[in-house]
């Protein structure tokens, strides 16, 4: 049986750019440079690209042909798909991770992107220019402290725009915005790249080329690849990077229709993820400074293994060395780089939101992405608030949360669905020939895979939940217990209605 | 650069700019599927 779809995307390409967009993000450009630094250098590529291949490249054939599956049956979001799949009362229960973990990332992931639009607007004014680099890190520090009201107007903007552009549709709206922000984020990326790695010792203040920060983030030190701390980084840079374990590809993939292919869009979508991570990701961030503050001062900024200090706090002071003229342009292409990588991300949080409420209590589309709207604003408070709260989202959404709702989806597509049916799944209408070794690495290597990753974890997270916290810690976990436990009875009201019906 | 990190770099760019460039071509080559399929703007469009 198919149901009629309420919305359809316009065109293959528009697809395949929304779904890369979802992908990309800031870590592509922020994140993807500060692990390879402090994982080995240029060796971080082997567990990088082995752990692509043997998890990332198989949970995208998942989660493309989940979402295909689940829009057969007229859902978009992951709670009735994983019902649709395992007949268990508890798989939709699972499935509400899907919905959870795109709320909660989108309640912080809003407020990282308003701060690129401001850095845009500062660097397009001219206000960076001047200042000493201890002054731009102060801005900072004074910015996400709320010394002045800016923080909030931003991100109060940014959170229009989400919702104004999710209101708009898929069509209309995400897709749009995919096909404005995709090809300008390439070009972008592309400029800064180049002028990172031409830049000359000598010239506008540089005390090293480029080419030496590119040789520090090459240059491999295999001694690393023993290390299992570095391929447990390896496989949360993939995670984080193609967007797995959230439930918005399968949102995205449930608009696609039952013959059509899903394996060439996944890997059309993922490849594009990865050029624009190691190729452009690459290129920027660590040549620009390295350039300017030399090695050993990029590992120490480093460190953490984010490279947001870099972003925002180092990168607007070096271009400010350029002149007037190139330092904003430069922030302005940076910043907007960011910015464009960010909303095809965060327009992504959305749409399984809305899909859920659409297509089980029959809302519209506008009034389903205002509520959405309105409910990462109510979710983001104390994110904007405190750096505490904010981490802790991270923490248990944006890390731990993944790797959970990636091992029930797995298991279930894979043992419970079973491989047979959901290999044909895969392949149903594929345009390429996807080779059968897929099979077993989806039924047997992922998983353990993924298991050897969460138990490697529970250590950290037994840490983590057993140190002294404070007030605003406790509050985030609660926050976070009752979006789940509040998306459980959502879920638990529209089965109630479907076993009425 | 050093020879290591040349190689490195090499490989790795080539590699994945070659599977994108390859992956993107075939979906700009492949021919589209029959109607009703899953996109809007070739609706109108007679095969």
């Amino acid at each position: 049986m198919s149901i009629k779809q309420k919305e359809n995307w316009g065109s293959r390409m528009g697809l395949i750019l929304a779904m890369a967009g979802s992908a990309v993000g800031l870590g592509n450009f922020l994140r993807f440079p500060a692990q390879a630094v402090q994982n080995g250098g240029g060796a971080f590529i082997i567990p990088y690209l082995t752990c692509f291949v043997l998890m990332g490249i198989p949970l995208l054939y998942v989660e493309w042909a989940m979402g295909r599956y689940g829009g057969k049956s007229g859902q978009h979001s992951t709670p009735f798909m994983f019902g649709a799949m395992g007949k268990r009362f508890y798989w939709k229960y699972l499935g509400v991770f899907g919905i959870f973990t795109n709320l909660a990332v989108a309640a912080y992931y809003c407020y990282l992107e308003s701060w690129t639009l401001s850095w845009a607007y500062h660097s397009a004014a001219g206000h960076f220019l001047g200042k000493t680099q201890a002054e731009v890190s102060a801005f900072f520090n004074s910015y996400i402290g709320l010394g002045t009201p800016e923080p909030v107007v931003f991100w109060i903007l940014c959170l229009l725009l989400n919702t104004w552009i999710l209101s708009r549709g898929l069509k209309g709206g995400v897709e749009l915005a995919s096909k404005i922000g995709m090809p300008l984020l390439l070009l972008f990326g592309v400029v800064l790249a180049v002028r990172g790695v031409t830049l000359t010792a000598g010239v506008n203040g540089a005390v090293y080329d480029g080419v030496v920060g590119l040789n520090h983030l090459w240059k491999p030190d295999f001694s690393s690849i023993w290390d299992p701390v570095v391929w447990r980084n390896a496989a949360g840079q993939i995670f984080f990077t193609l967007s797995l374990g959230m439930g918005s590809i399968q949102c995205y993939a449930s608009y696609v229709r039952s013959k059509d292919d899903i394996a060439l869009n996944a890997m059309s979508a993922g490849w594009m993820n990865e050029f624009v991570e190691v190729v452009l990701g690459s290129a920027i961030i660590i040549p620009i400074a390295v350039g300017y503050l030399g090695v050993d001062k990029v590992v120490e900024m480093t460190k953490g293994g984010s490279g947001f200090g870099i972003g925002f706090m180092t990168l607007p002071y070096l271009f400010a060395q350029w002149g007037p003229v190139l330092s904003a342009v430069s922030g302005v292409m940076w910043f907007g780089l960011l910015f464009f990588a960010g909303i095809p991300s965060s327009l992504a949080m959305g749409t399984p939101c809305m899909g859920f409420m659409e297509d089980n209590f029959r809302w519209g589309r506008t009034r389903a992405a205002w509520t959405f709207g309105f409910a990462v604003m109510l979710l983001g408070i104390p994110c904007v608030l405190s750096q505490e709260a904010f981490g802790e989202f991270d923490y248990w959404v944006g890390t731990i949360s993944l790797v959970i709702f990636a091992i029930a989806e797995i298991i279930l597509f894979a043992w419970v669905f079973g491989m047979e049916k959901g290999w044909k799944e895969i392949t149903h209408g594929a345009d390429i020939a996807v080779p059968v070794a897929f099979k077993h690495i989806i039924k047997y290597v992922t998983p353990l895979f993924l298991l050897v990753v969460f138990i490697g974890s529970l250590p950290e997270i037994w840490a983590t939940l057993t140190k002294p916290i404070t007030p605003q810690v406790l509050m985030a976990r609660l926050l976070l217990l009752g979006l789940f436990a509040a998306i459980s009875g959502l879920v638990y009201a529209a089965n109630k209605k479907k076993v009425a019906i | 650069m050093s020879t290591s990190a040349l190689l490195m770099l090499v490989v790795t760019e080539v590699t994945v700019t070659a599977f994108t460039l390859y992956f993107f071509w075939k979906v700009l080559t492949v021919p589209p599927k029959a109607e009703p399929d899953s996109f809007e703007d070739n609706d109108d469009v007679e095969r």
